[in-house]
């Protein structure tokens, strides 16, 4: 049967966090056992629906009838920050083919999986010299600051051709981007800056090309100025905040299942298995893919109509029993190291899917393995219910880790 | 079982050659994804089916055959 009434009364976005820090908000929860595809309200009073389930999520984010261009009428905003961002920036994220396509390609090359298993040792070096900074400054560190955050960023810097010496300025603007509770003026604010850093350093690439991804975009005659910065601000901001969050919450959540813990010691080889499950089970993207029908769609029978906005949420989609509830490997709101996550959405999905993942696997793979066997005693130093998660951003994460060894 | 490409909806997610390496590559000039063998060894099938259901941009198809060869 296909609906188009709403049955239920309208759930208020964004929802706030349970009392597990780990899980989706209880609300979307709820809004997932009504139904894969539920009504919901924004903050600026418009309508949308809230996709919950795996499949009509899959469906959202690669059927072309649901546009990820936030030009369209109808396009749901998070926050007036999220609308703010979304009309000046012409990154590829807010684009569809071919417009999407002709800006993603010129930069997927350093992002191939051949490529990235060769930077491998480099990366390993980096996690390890950061280990080694870390240990020899002390017996505990802030993990965030000291190791999650600095691995990944100096990754992406070198990548990319951005001095790290400068990270302290992009890392703090990147903050504010994602931060659903930074105002339009500052949003734009961070973006100005961050725009305007880009596009000098890019003409800087211009003149003194080195080997790396923004030279090689800045010689190029086929692309605006514009672009090139609003291409490498997304890279520069996915490129760290995904990851170091994502490595800092893996930690926390492998260190209150020290069993589990114990097994990847024991088993490396569970490692690339488990980082899928870390995907599955943290889903740090959790406010939701913003997309709006351009058609009349049937969706989980329930009838968006042509300019509703859509929430894609991967969160419950990476709970969805049906797919990830299998008998003997636990119920899907477990971490279970040796499950087969690996048709989780916490890269999204469709053509969008997030570019960067084998360089995130990667560094995942490398940071948590190399944690793990050199820092057997590591453990948290505060109470859990002392540690601040950053429910207010784009990308969910802790936002300090006091930690011994 | 043979297995057809369409790279105009390629986005070079990585994720068929992360699944089953043998069948698939990508192309080192453009990122897009390349047939290592169309008519991969029955071994092989249950990963090239995975990867047809992960692949994001939906340019994976496999087609099994039907009766006896």
């Amino acid at each position: 049967m296909v609906t188009t009434t709403p049955t239920a009364p309208a759930l208020a976005l964004p929802a706030a966090h349970g009392s597990c820090p780990f899980d989706p908000p209880p609300a979307y929860d709820q809004a997932a056992r009504q139904g894969a595809v539920t009504p919901a309200e924004l903050p600026d009073g418009a309508f949308c629906w809230l996709v919950t389930g795996h499949q009509e999520v899959r469906t959202v984010l690669s059927d072309p009838r649901f546009s990820a261009d936030a030009r369209h009428p109808g396009f749901p905003f998070l926050t007036p920050g999220r609308r703010a961002l979304a009309v000046t920036n012409p990154s590829f994220i807010r684009m569809d083919d071919p417009e999407h396509a002709r800006l993603r390609r010129m930069v997927t090359k350093d992002f191939l999986v051949h490529r990235v298993d060769a930077m491998r040792p480099g990366i390993q070096r980096i996690v390890d010299e950061t280990i080694d900074r870390m240990t020899a400054a002390g017996t505990g560190a802030d993990l965030v600051t000291d190791f999650a955050l600095p691995v990944p960023s100096l990754v992406i810097c070198l990548l990319l051709g951005v001095p790290y010496e400068d990270h302290e300025l992009f890392q703090a603007q990147s903050r504010t981007l994602l931060d659903n509770r930074a105002t339009p003026a500052e949003v734009e604010a961070a973006q100005r800056g961050l725009t305007g850093y880009l596009t000098e350093l890019a003409a800087r690439k211009r003149s003194h090309p080195a080997d790396d991804m923004l030279s090689r975009l800045a010689a190029r005659e086929d692309v605006s100025p514009a672009e090139i910065a609003a291409t490498g601000l997304l890279l520069l901001v996915a490129g760290h905040e995904t990851t170091a969050n994502m490595t800092a919450l893996s930690t926390v959540a492998l260190l209150r299942r020290p069993e589990q813990a114990a097994r990847l010691r024991a088993d490396p080889e569970l490692l690339r298995g488990a980082v899928e499950e870390l995907l599955r089970y943290l889903t740090i993207v959790q406010s939701g893919l913003p997309r709006v029908a351009v058609e009349d769609v049937e969706l989980g029978g329930t009838l968006v109509r042509a300019g509703q906005g859509v929430l894609a949420m991967l969160s419950t989609a990476n709970r969805d029993e049906r797919l990830f509830g299998a008998p003997g490997e636990g119920a899907a709101d477990e971490l279970e190291v040796s499950r087969d996550a690996r048709r989780h959405l916490a890269f999204g999905f469709g053509v969008h899917q997030c570019l960067g993942q084998p360089l995130a696997r990667a560094e995942l793979q490398i940071a948590l393995e190399t944690l793990l066997r050199r820092l057997p005693g590591l453990r948290i130093t505060v109470p859990e219910d002392e540690l601040v998660f950053r429910g207010h951003s784009v990308v969910y994460g802790v936002d300090s880790l006091p930690v011994a060894w | 079982m043979q297995v057809i490409l369409d790279q105009d909806r390629c986005c070079s997610s990585g994720q068929c050659v992360l699944t089953a390496p043998e069948v698939f590559g990508q192309s080192d000039e453009d990122g897009l994804v390349t047939l290592r063998r169309a008519r991969p060894e029955p071994g092989l099938y249950p990963d090239v089916r995975l990867a047809a259901v992960l692949c994001p941009g939906g340019a994976i198809t496999v087609e099994e055959a039907t009766g006896t060869p």
